[in-house]
């Protein structure tokens, strides 16, 4: 049966509340008088618009009479002093109406979330090759690119800093060294019966939103202006365009209603295409939109951060480990950017779910004279992972034992719980449930004699298997991040409006939070209107980001809606003479004991009654006490776990490699939705996949990013991923107080990834059992060539 | 200045258009059929498919002027008399999407591998003959899913249709 065009195919008649769907894989069990609407696997919110086509992204929205548009000079050089730059050319190119650069900005020329270190529009200096210099506005968009090529531009080149070695000679850092640990590494390195160095090389990664960055500011009177941004913090565009303007924060509007893809691409990084629409709004008077061109995208904004890790490992002939010490280099592009949170959140997750009990976890923030690396879903925590996943495969190439066993050995146990850090890992028992669970079900054992068999006919061919586990900590590790807010409306025909801080990129927070508000007040998630993420209506808001939307929204809109609804159980207790906890609200009635009436009456009476129907809900994450410089306090009100088994294929000749089967099973509490929560961990795990095998930024001495289109840059299409891909829900209850008991899952699934990663290793050990495989990351087929040549394969 | 006019979605339409105007450029800003997406600009994504006559083709890598005289569906075309097209329905049901941007061009290139390949797909099938369309959300699982479910439920129309 097709759905009806206008609405979004759920139940239609008010009151019953009830959803189509019948309850997917994972969900929670529930009674008579449980939950309607959370753990339920419903659509995405805005699923039969994107069927249509009839979902507005920004450059669907109908652009306002006079609309300008944008296109951005480039340098041409990445690290210099401009030494001349000739405009006139540009300007007097057909269509161009204003050129824009950096003296016309009336604030401060300073985009950064926090140092001051990045500039809207170079003035005296380049730092990446790429960075934006000027600004066109013109009547057309194919008027602007062609004009924005037209500048003459002069730099004094100097040679750029592009690899961790570039950067360590220099010694430029954008930010200063950090480390913790405990106990004494380099004693407890000497006691160990075995030690291991290595070293790890592990690219970045391009976000590819499919969407690519876009933003159209509109001025108002008085010195106001809207700003359309595709932006995961609204917040942070609304003070960055007050900042250039020179205008008070409460004069900036940022709003977005949805975002074709972001994973961290649109955290900080949204902000400078806004910022410049909203520049070149004041200069000219007029509406201005920029929209990149997809291989302007790749050139001008950051990505995951590229690193190089070098690392010691002791351990005994089981392959426990005693002591770590682990040195991060990460390239961070020219300017700091969200730099410090990202190598923090990599040092954090160095253990990764398995215990140390001496361990020095370090640090260097390099400065590179590339594009500034960014958020990308997972903020770190994956490098930072899958460099102890190395040294565990090392150790169980040492050894001679499997490396299920050298994990399993090491996994964080009762009494063996506490992180380098200090923080203890309160959920051991589901650590070792979700690995040996998943041990069992993938027949991780027998497919371990099966692949060994095979490996051991000694043919070009080699198959690979690796079960790997994931512990990632929820919560910003800047602590003040952790809150948000929402404001709900109830009307009096019943219906409800609901906003909040939380944006949506496609994970599926505006439905899990309308999901929660049905659920407080009773009604069908048709009477939920969800509106657009915009500051004038939740202020001061956190980046949707660090997995956290639905934890912090989801609490802050069921806050707001519990108001409400206690001032309306308030009007019906008295209409009744029955005591307030007597009412009930459910299926789109409101009653107590034999007395009903419907959601819509009451809310019609309470109007009459002269009640507010409209409330704000404000929620901050308890429990979390990090304190940086000490290093100590609690930085996660709790992990999320998980665990993948890969099986690959590869052809030790050519390098090439296929994955071809995996098994997840994956801790996300007791879930708001399982529909959309297996979809992330699907949509996180190919992703990682991507970012471990096929995609591989590659720039060139003199810093120009050469793979700039996906012509040159691998994604993962369908075939690439494989046909068999198991993936379960691990029966789970948050133990902390979490919205119905969820964990997050945005990020966590990226790192079930590296399960293939070791797989691959897994396959080319067969070649020389004995050794560390020295393969890098990605494993594209050439790392791979190189890694089997290395080892006597390969030819 | 040249004009083209062509069938789009069913209705016939005459635009003066630069020559150099791409047809997703016509569909998008001219006819404001929005449901047609860019994401790569070259011929890479797939979030641009449409089909011409019958066809699908990346409407960013196309003139319109090219079109003259074809007939244009686009992901606005497809539902019929207010009902969902059965691919449209399918992807909905199946939570073949997340944030959306590749959904209509995907949409437009499972039609176009039924109208190739017939209604009873394998999986194999579609993950090679999507290898043209990327998501970045979803890990394709999904919507596999959906293009082999809305391939048999249009069976089931041209059944109802036939008979
Ligand atoms: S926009 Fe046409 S294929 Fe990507
Ligand atoms: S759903 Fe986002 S790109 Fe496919």
């Amino acid at each position: 049966m097709a759905a009806d065009l206008q609405g979004d195919g759920l139940t239609r008649a008010e009151g019953s509340g009830r959803p189509p769907h019948p309850v997917d894989r994972g969900a929670v069990p529930r009674g008579g008088d449980g939950p309607v609407h959370v753990h339920r696997a419903y659509p995405h919110d805005s699923a039969h618009l994107h069927v249509q086509g009839a979902a507005s992204y920004l450059d669907d929205l109908l652009e306002p009479e006079g609309t300008l548009h944008l296109a951005v000079g480039m340098s041409p050089a990445a690290r210099g002093r401009i030494a001349a730059m000739d405009l006139a050319p540009v300007r007097a190119a057909p269509g161009v109406v204003r050129v824009v650069t950096a003296g016309d900005i009336p604030g401060r020329n300073d985009i950064s979330p926090a140092l001051g270190d990045e500039t809207l529009l170079a003035d005296t200096h380049v730092a990446f090759h790429g960075q934006a210099m000027f600004l066109v506005a013109a009547t057309t968009r194919d008027a602007a690119r062609r004009a924005a090529r037209l500048g003459r531009i002069e730099i004094e080149a100097q040679e750029p800093s592009v690899t961790v070695e570039d950067a360590e000679r220099r010694d430029e850092r954008v930010l200063p060294d950090y480390a913790f640990g405990r106990g004494d590494v380099a004693t407890a390195l000497k006691a160990a019966p075995r030690m291991l160095e290595g070293r790890l090389r592990i690219g970045g990664q391009e976000h590819f939103y499919l969407e690519g960055q876009a933003a159209l500011a509109i001025p108002g009177e008085d010195g106001a202006i809207l700003v359309h941004s595709s932006t995961q913090h609204p917040t942070e565009v609304q003070h960055v365009v007050a900042r250039i303007l020179n205008v008070p924060d409460a004069l900036v509007t940022c709003e977005v209603r949805r975002m074709g893809g972001a994973f961290g691409g649109k955290e900080s990084q949204a902000t400078q295409w806004a910022a410049l629409a909203a520049l070149a709004a004041r200069v000219t008077g007029r509406p201005c939109k920029l929209r990149l061109d997809r291989d302007d995208d790749f050139a001008l904004t950051g990505k995951r951060h590229d690193f190089r890790v070098d690392y010691r490992l002791g351990f005994d002939a089981d392959g426990r480990v005693s002591a770590y010490d682990v040195d991060f280099l990460a390239c961070c592009g020219h300017s700091a950017d969200l730099s410090q949170g990202v190598v923090d959140r990599t040092m954090f997750h160095a253990d990764n779910a398995y215990f140390l009990p001496a361990a020095r976890v370090a640090s260097r923030r390099l400065k590179t004279n590339t594009v500034s690396n960014t958020a990308f879903r997972g903020f770190g925590g994956p490098q930072g992972m899958l460099a102890i996943e190395k040294a565990m495969d090392d150790v169980a190439r040492l050894t001679g034992r499997d490396p299920l066993d050298v994990r399993l050995a090491n996994l964080y146990a009762p009494g063996r719980d506490e992180t380098p850090f200090g923080m203890k890992v309160e959920e051991t028992d589901t650590l070792r449930a979700i690995m040996e669970g998943l041990e069992r079900s993938s027949g991780y054992r027998e497919r371990r004699a099966q692949v060994d068999a095979f490996n051991a006919g000694g043919g070009w061919l080699r198959r690979g298997l690796a079960l790997t586990p994931v512990k990632f900590g929820i919560s910003f590790t800047l602590t003040h991040l952790n809150q948000a807010g929402a404001l709900v409306h109830v009307y009096t025909d019943g219906s409800v409006q609901l906003n909040h801080g939380g944006t949506e990129m496609g994970q599926g927070l505006y439905r899990k939070v309308a999901q929660v508000v049905a659920e407080e007040f009773g009604i069908g998630l048709e009477r939920v209107r969800i509106t657009a993420t915009t500051t004038d209506k939740v202020p001061n808001t956190s980046p949707t980001a660090a997995s956290a939307g639905s934890d912090l929204n989801g609490m802050a809109a069921k806050v707001a809606a519990s108001t409400i609804r206690a001032r309306m159980a308030g009007i019906a207790a008295a209409l009744w003479g029955v005591d307030e906890e007597a009412v009930r609200f459910r299926d789109g009635m409101v009653a107590a004991g034999a007395e009903s009436m419907t959601f819509a009456d009451l809310a019609r009476a309470c109007h009459q009654q002269r009640v507010h129907l409209s409330a704000t809900g404000f929620y901050r994450t308890p429990n979390i006490t990090w304190d940086r410089a000490s290093a100590t306090g609690r930085p996660f009100f709790y992990f999320a776990y998980g665990a993948a088994c890969a099986e690959v294929l590869v052809d030790t000749l050519t390098g090439e490699n296929r994955v071809t089967r995996v098994d997840i099973l994956h801790d996300v509490g007791a879930s708001l939705n399982p529909a959309i929560d297996i979809g992330q961990i699907e949509g996180g795990f190919v992703q990682g996949m991507g970012w471990l095998t096929t995609e591989e930024l590659v720039y060139a001495p003199d810093g120009r990013l050469l793979t700039h289109a996906p012509a040159t840059y691998k994604i993962p299409v369908s075939s690439d991923v494989p046909a068999d891909f198991r993936v379960e829900l691990f029966p789970n209850s948050a133990r902390q107080d979490t919205i119905y008991r969820s964990k997050a899952v945005g990020e966590p699934p990226v790192m079930l990834a590296n399960s293939v990663f070791c797989a691959i290793a897994d396959a080319l050990a067969s070649l020389d059992p004995g050794r560390p495989v020295p393969l890098d990351a990605p494993a594209t087929p050439e790392a791979i060539l190189n890694a089997a040549l290395a080892l006597g394969g390969g030819r | 200045m040249t004009t083209v006019t062509l069938t789009v979605n069913g209705q016939s339409v005459t635009q003066a258009i630069d020559p150099r105007t791409l047809l997703v450029q016509l569909l998008r800003e001219n006819l404001r059929l929005t449901g047609t997406h860019v994401g790569c600009d070259t011929s890479q994504c797939g979030a641009c498919v449409v089909h011409v006559n019958g066809v699908s083709v990346k409407s960013c890598t196309m003139l319109a002027a090219q079109c003259e005289g074809a007939s244009v569906t686009t992901i606005e075309g497809i539902a019929q008399g207010g009902q969902l097209h059965p691919m449209q329905e399918a992807f909905r049901e199946h939570h073949g999407l997340q944030c959306g941007y590749c959904t209509p061009g995907m949409i437009m290139s499972a039609i176009d591998i039924v109208n190739r390949k017939g209604t009873a797909l394998d999986e194999e099938t579609v993950r090679h003959e999507l290898e043209g369309n990327i998501c970045r959300c979803t890990g394709y699982h999904n919507i596999v899913k959906a293009v082999i479910a809305g391939a048999e439920a249009m069976a089931g129309g041209m059944r109802q249709a036939a008979e």
